[in-house]
């Protein structure tokens, strides 16, 4: 784990809250997936986004990236982009504007890469297109930069004549990496880049995404429900619960001193190396989001719920220390309303 | 320190899964839901089903006509269409619009039989083969390839003008049904291997299901919408059959079928004459047929198909 | 090798079996329907001449062997494969004694240019069009286009014919309404461009039904590739849209628009038979129309064991050059 860049923001999310709206054929549909998100990513850092699947962090993911297509709708808030010295309003961009920040500014690595890479094209010809999409005035010398790029990350040149179901699961992933992050974006985010791979390939991973960090200073926002990631990467961790951010802290603070009920449970279910004691997991299920609970959404299955927690939802405040948590318990005075 | 308490959870609808949406429409295809559901939300089955109940309607008028199906020289001959003659007379002294009446009726009907009697084949056919697998499967199998490439135009027109004078629309109904069972079968074949694949399948035969009785509480739910869709080709087929072979005049040159008309009405060179009604009628008659019948099949597939409800249709910007 | 065993050896199998299937349905019809063809044909001629029992009697020999029908059924059969064999269909009764195979094959290279050009012209435009609408399914073009289109393709292509024929050669009297072509067949620029001036009308009915057909299925295809992680991807990361379209969506769909190709010929063939009926194109269409009109039964008979022939060949022929396009069953 590397010091952080100092704290300036390459990119903030205010408020933002969106769903899903689906019609067909008279019925109505509504899945809330993220409620008043705020949150503030700092250039150079290594930010992690924690949660179980299906609580929004793959919504966030999209709203980062600017691709807000239906059903997914924005109800409100906003996301700004901090490069060069201006304020990109990301959702506000029209769509030729936001394809051509992609890449540059902003890429992605998404979560198995397996099926990614068009399957009736050699890998050289898609670096190709991804290249030619966004620096045209590299043309020929392209390839070279490709293949010097591969050779820095130590992939072979032989996956370039490839097809990519002639890789090894690994080798698509490492591919993929690579294939978005050539063109040296400021922020790269990383959705589940260990899930779906073996315990030997995730290091390697995590090793390439850290070693691309470091060599182009950009920022990486890794989205992971594997805590051991975050453990081994992240600068700072959000939790993210029910399309909520129920707490934020750096790494070592969060994981020896959890606030929130929920992150205290995922702390305590991890496994350790001198305590045998058995592991408790949470109970009940994670709400599906088309009709969630009210008030804090983690109430029906949290051990320390009150009367207040049923009914109003928490703001995500200071608890000292550089730590943010949402929840009553720690701030009893918002419960007033 | 953290507690192990027994939290109940509320009971939240979930969003449906493919398999609990296909459960739901095998119930709701036993119910008026689907129709009443599709002609609210679509368009295509609202017009779809407005013109065939139109062209149900004339077909049904047919039963109180005035004059008999092969009646002639009832009415003056060669009349535009008046107030009198709704849509003109022929040359042969008919009155075009109970004619057209009759032949709507008359061009179903050989449809209907000739559907009847494809898929008859075409289910048997496919889910033997199908289901009992091995050698039986890849024998019926050549000789259901072996019929799709058998180009089947020129074969009826060669049985047709064979029996050219004995034709009546019963025989080319049965006729243009023993050709078109090939393609489908094919069909119900992938359709019953993929079923009896599905856990369901093997679910129900593990608990003791007997074959008939799994074919028919389990599967058959799945193939009927299956058959609905399938049954639509197999009536377009045979209306353009008929048309085709009765313009060419190997068909029942007596009674009134939608391509009889344009066969009479052409050799009594109606181009020539100007005398556009009697071509008129049968031509938009088909036209409005073949598409109607289109839009209620593609509306009930894209209905039917789960994929389609949850992707389709999003509100756009609520916010 | 393998290639040869795995792939070929399968499909010459299955010819071989259609065209024996083809050529015995073919000879069985006429011998198992209850009319007898020399009957009839007797019937047409003695009712408009004056017959002399003797006359009539040679003259129903004569018609016996030139229908293949003397002897038993076996020998009939054996007789049946061996002229078969020889490529003799038998003398046409209407242009008698031309044979049915000379007729056929004056009447191949329209047919062969008309269903060619259309079936190439109708594919890609009905792929380019119908991937297009997919990619672009929320504009308003969009939806006029496969409104249309779903529109004209249930209707049959007698009745498209007719329509063309009635809208722009008769009341607006555009395009010529019969013939291949006018004057003397050669190179020349003016017997070319009377070529193009006939064959208009049948090409635009054929390419209209051929492309609504090709249109919806390639719609369906490119909307399931739409939607997979690779075009998502592709999006997301800015690729041009032309590029998208292209390599990434039409290229990922097409294999299976390949392979159906060799059905789409035979459903093009029978309208190609259609679109010459209505429009006396000489191909084999119109000598099949002629000969039902003239109750030539050898034509008939001929013509339908030739289209068996042709179409399962040209099947073959397909099948034998997909490999060419999927390598993935080259490298079996």
């Amino acid at each position: 784990m590397t010091v952080a860049a100092p704290p300036s923001a390459i990119a903030e999310v205010r408020d933002l809250r969106a769903a899903y709206l689906t019609e067909a054929y008279g019925v109505h549909r509504a899945v809330y997936a993220l409620e008043s998100i705020n949150l503030t990513i700092r250039s150079g850092e290594i930010l992690g986004i924690a949660g179980e699947s299906g609580c929004g962090k793959t919504t966030l993911v999209k709203m980062l990236l600017g691709t807000v297509t239906p059903p997914l709708t924005v109800l409100g808030g906003s996301v700004h982009y901090y490069v060069d010295g201006r304020d990109i309003d990301l959702l506000a961009l029209s769509d030729a504007e936001r394809r051509a920040l992609s890449w540059s500014v902003v890429s992605y690595i998404p979560q198995g890469s397996m099926h990614v890479l068009n399957p009736v094209r050699r890998v050289r010809d898609t670096f190709r297109d991804f290249l030619s999409a966004h620096r045209p005035q590299w043309a020929d010398r392209a390839e070279d930069h490709v293949r010097e790029y591969l050779r820095d990350l130590g992939l072979p040149e032989t996956v370039l004549g490839a097809f990519p179901h002639q890789l090894s699961g690994g080798m698509r992933q490492r591919v993929t990496i690579a294939l978005a992050t050539i063109l040296a974006p400021k922020l790269i985010l990383a959705d589940e880049p260990t899930t779906a791979l073996d315990v030997v390939v995730q290091r390697g991973v995590i090793q390439l995404l850290d070693d691309i960090r470091q060599r182009t200073g950009s920022t990486l926002v890794l989205v992971t429900h594997d805590m051991g990631v975050h453990a081994n990467l992240a600068d700072r961790v959000a939790v993210v619960y029910a399309g909520h951010i129920v707490e934020q802290a750096d790494t070592t603070t969060l994981f020896q001193h959890p606030r929130h009920p929920y992150t205290q449970y995922l702390i305590q279910s991890l496994p350790r190396l001198d305590d045998v004691a058995e592991r408790t997991s949470i109970p009940g299920r994670p709400p599906t989001l088309d009709n969630p609970p009210p008030g804090c959404r983690f109430h029906p299955r949290c051990p320390y719920v009150m009367d207040v927690c049923r009914t109003t939802v928490p703001p995500l405040v200071d608890v000292g220390g550089g730590q943010r948590a949402a929840c009553f318990l720690l701030t009893p005075e918002h419960a007033g309303g | 320190m953290i507690r192990d308490v027994n939290v109940s959870t509320p009971a939240v609808e979930s969003l449906p899964s493919t398999e609990v949406l296909a459960e739901r429409q095998r119930q709701n295809l036993l119910l008026f839901t689907v129709g009443r559901d599709l002609f609210r939300f679509s368009g295509a089955f609202r017009l779809g089903a407005v013109l065939l109940l139109c062209l149900l309607g004339m077909a049904a008028l047919s039963l109180v006509a005035p004059y008999a199906a092969d009646a002639r020289r009832v009415v003056p001959n060669d009349r535009p269409p008046s107030l009198q003659f709704l849509l003109g007379t022929t040359a042969l002294g008919q009155d075009v619009f109970w004619l057209t009446t009759f032949a709507i009726r008359n061009s179903l009907f050989v449809a209907t039989v000739a559907v009847l009697i494809s898929r008859t084949i075409a289910v048997l056919n496919g889910s033997f083969s199908g289901y009992v697998g091995g050698a039986v499967d890849r024998v019926l199998s050549s000789i259901t390839d072996t019929f799709i490439v058998i180009p089947r135009l020129p074969l009826l027109i060669l049985i047709s003008f064979m029996v050219r004078g004995s034709l009546n629309l019963v025989a080319l109904a049965i006729l243009i049904g023993l050709l078109d069972w090939a393609f489908p079968s094919k069909r119900y074949r992938a359709q019953v291997l993929s079923l009896r694949e599905e856990e369901f399948t093997q679910t129900a035969t593990f608990a003791g299901m007997g074959t008939f009785k799994i074919i028919l509480r389990e599967h058959l739910p799945f193939l009927i919408p299956f058959l609905m869709a399938d049954a639509v080709s197999g009536f377009l087929f045979a209306i353009g059959i008929e048309i085709t072979l009765s313009i060419l005049g190997l068909s029942d040159l007596s009674m009134p079928t939608i391509g009889t008309m344009i066969y009479w009405s052409n050799y009594y060179q109606v181009l020539l004459a100007k005398h556009l009604w009697w071509i008129g009628a049968p031509l938009v008659s088909s036209v409005l047929l073949v598409v109607s019948l289109y839009l209620l099949s593609t509306s009930l597939g894209t209905y039917l198909d789960p994929r389609t409800r949850l992707k389709s249709l999003a509100v756009r910007g609520a916010g | 090798m393998n290639f040869v065993r795995g792939y070929a050896l399968p499909r010459l199998v299955q010819w071989a079996v259609v065209i024996f299937v083809g050529a015995t349905v073919t000879f069985l019809i006429p011998r198992l329907l209850p009319t007898d063809p020399v009957e009839q044909t007797l019937n047409r001629v003695s009712a408009t001449s004056v017959t002399d029992p003797r006359a009539v009697e040679s003259f129903r020999n004569a018609l016996k062997d030139l229908y293949g029908l003397q002897g038993t059924p076996l020998e009939q059969y054996l007789n049946f494969w061996s002229r078969l064999v020889r490529g003799d269909l038998g003398p046409s009764l209407g242009a008698f004694p031309t044979p049915v195979t000379q007729i056929i094959r004056d009447g191949l290279p329209w047919t062969i240019g008309l269903l060619g050009t259309t079936l190439v012209l109708s594919w890609f435009l009905g792929l380019v069009l119908g991937t297009l609408a997919a990619y672009y399914g929320n504009r308003r073009w969009s939806h006029v286009l496969s409104g249309v289109l779903v529109t004209l393709y249930p209707i049959p292509y007698f009745i498209l014919a007719l329509v063309l024929v009635m809208v722009f050669a008769y009341y607006i009297p555009l395009f010529p309404l019969v013939g291949g072509a006018s004057g003397q067949a050669s190179l020349s620029p003016a017997y070319i461009g009377s070529i193009i001036g006939h064959s208009f009308l049948p090409a635009v009915s054929l390419v209209l039904g051929g492309t609504a057909f090709r249109f919806i299925i390639a719609r369906s295809l490119a909307s399931g590739v739409i939607s997979s992680d690779h075009v998502t991807y592709a999006e997301l990361a800015g690729l041009p849209r032309r590029r998208i379209v292209f390599a990434y969506i039409m290229r990922n769909s097409l294999l299976p628009q390949v392979t159906d190709l060799a059905l789409a010929l035979g459903a093009l063939f029978e309208g190609a038979l259609i679109t010459e009926f209505v429009f006396s194109y000489p191909g084999i269409g119109y000598r099949l129309y002629t000969a039902i009109l003239q109750s030539d039964f050898n034509m008939i008979m001929g013509v339908t064991f030739f289209s068996i022939v042709g179409i399962a060949t040209a099947a073959l022929f397909i099948d034998l050059l997909y490999p060419l396009v999927d390598p993935r069953v080259r490298y079996r």
